[in-house]
């Protein structure tokens, strides 16, 4: 069994208009130290698949399992990056991701505990704006705040929900890059949810496409044969990069027009 | 002068000038018992230009009364949050504490100061806690009701960080909801201190206490109709002024 193996995961809303089946059985495995990422168009149940696996909500039907462990309810060693970032505005960058590190690490003392916070906001580049709270940061610094405590939480799989698409293309890529060294020194597992198919194979070991919904699945994952530490600028010639592109692609479309 | 300046300082200042106008006209042909604007500030000056003096236990200048007034409010201010906060916070949170007591709040909350009172003489036997838990009893409703709002309008996505980092009820408590409902909570404290300073003129007057309101209601019964004038328009500035404070803040929480 994998480390994280989702089997079979269905979920349906239930509203005053009737139910919408949002995901119709989504299997997915994830190796430990891998790089998922999950790639659909906006509206498919991408976040309703992210939820199931946080275990903020539940599902109809289905099995997630992570490191031998029935997955059921929330829980840190799943963490998360919301889409919308989810900071808490009161707090400064540093207690936002104190909040994590304290709430994981209740066994160490208070200085260890300081030591690691103060090196994830170095990670994420934010120590000259560690006092600061949200409401004063940019887009894209928000976003580091949430990846950094989302790492806070030594999670055994990071789930990423969209984390760069509110932001603009350019703070975007940069975000990109840091995501990369960051990955590159830290080395966890991650699922990364985005439309973005070029984000994927950037950062992505292996891509899941998802077909549109009602009823979302997930086709056969596609491998990103491209050698680390990755460039954006070269990839876009090789012809491992070209291979992911199409196959993405093609599959997306031919989801959409019914075909798959 | 710039347009600023006219909106902000001739306008109101020409309101004020009508306003005066009418009252002199309404005390000079319909009610001849009415004191002019011109009676009342003769009538009044000590009162305000020594506010501070005390002749006897109801001849005290405004300042001195308006003093009285504003402790007993607190009083009540501070019992009504005391109360208040925490049953808006269990009715916002805690859906079996929302539907046992909502319905009480719901009945309890259009009930007159004037109805409180009497019941409060009764329990407690004096004027002064009478007034003090009437003023509490009818102030704290906007603060239950506020807190209960704002506890239940809390986004999802703030919860969802606490569940995903299994945060103990007690630090949910302090570190996410009590913090996100706060502007929501800081308005209920505003209504409820206006509220409070409505309720404290009721009070008095049928309490009999030393204050704004007792001294009104007195010097109604001397028929020294300028001094109600007097108490009028100190309770209107008095409540102006703490509203305007509350407002301040209020508006440090919703920022900060």
């Amino acid at each position: 069994m994998a480390y994280l193996d989702v089997r079979g995961l269905a979920k349906s809303y239930v509203t005053r208009r009737g139910t919408t089946h949002v995901l119709g059985g989504v299997d997915l495995t994830v190796d430990e130290g891998e790089f998922v990422a999950v790639v659909g168009y906006s509206g498919s149940g991408k976040t309703t698949l992210v939820s199931l696996i946080a275990g903020l909500l539940v599902p109809d039907a289905g099995d997630i399992v992570l490191d031998g462990a029935r997955v059921d309810a929330p829980g840190p060693e799943r963490g998360i990056v919301f889409q919308q970032y989810s900071l808490l505005p009161w707090m400064t960058v540093y207690e936002n991701v104190a909040l994590a590190i304290d709430a994981v690490n209740a066994e160490k003392s208070a200085a260890e505990r300081r030591a690691i916070t103060e090196d994830l906001i170095r990670l994420v580049n934010l120590t000259p704006a560690r006092d600061k709270r949200p409401g004063q940061l940019s887009g894209g610094m928000r976003q580091r705040v949430a990846v950094a405590r989302g790492l806070g939480m030594a999670p055994k799989v990071l789930l990423m929900d969209e984390p760069f698409s509110a932001l603009d293309a350019l703070t975007r890529a940069t975000l990109q890059d840091e995501l990369t060294r960051i990955w590159g020194e830290r080395r966890c597992t991650v699922i990364l949810i985005t439309n973005d198919v070029d984000e994927a194979i950037l950062l992505a070991d292996r891509i899941y496409p998802m077909t549109p919904g009602p009823g979302a699945v997930l086709g056969d994952a596609i491998e990103v044969a491209l050698p680390r530490p990755r460039s954006r600028r070269h990839m876009s010639l090789s012809p491992a990069y070209q291979k992911a592109r199409h196959g993405l692609v093609d599959f997306l479309r031919n989801a959409r027009r019914g075909v798959a | 002068m710039s347009p600023a300046t006219i909106r902000k300082i001739v306008l109101p200042g020409l309101g004020m000038v009508a306003v005066l106008v009418l009252w002199t006209a309404i005390s000079q042909t319909v009610a001849h018992d009415l004191p002019s604007p011109a009676k009342t500030w003769t009538e009044s000056r000590r009162y305000v230009l020594e506010p501070f003096f005390k002749d006897g236990e109801m001849n005290q200048g405004i300042g001195r009364l308006a003093f009285y007034s504003l402790v007993r409010v607190a009083k009540g201010f501070a019992l009504a949050l005391l109360l208040g906060t925490p049953i808006g916070f269990l009715l916002g949170m805690s859906k079996t504490f929302h539907e046992s007591f909502d319905p009480i709040v719901q009945f309890l909350r259009p009930i007159s100061p004037l109805a409180w009172l009497p019941l409060g003489l009764v329990i407690f036997q004096k004027s002064e806690p009478a007034a003090i838990f009437t003023i509490a009893l009818c102030a704290m409703w906007p603060t239950v009701i506020n807190t209960a709002v704002g506890v239940r309008s809390i986004s999802q996505d703030y919860l969802n960080v606490g569940r995903v980092l299994k945060l103990s009820r007690w630090k949910m408590l302090t570190k996410i909801i009590v913090p996100a409902s706060l502007p929501y909570v800081f308005t209920g404290y505003r209504l409820s201190l206006g509220l409070a300073w409505l309720v404290i003129v009721a009070a008095e007057m049928l309490t009999g206490t030393p204050g704004v309101g007792g001294f009104l209601w007195q010097e109604y019964n001397s028929l020294v109709y300028s001094h109600i004038i007097l108490s009028v328009i100190t309770i209107g500035a008095i409540g102006l002024f703490l509203d305007r404070l509350m407002g301040l803040v209020e508006a440090r929480v919703k920022t900060g």
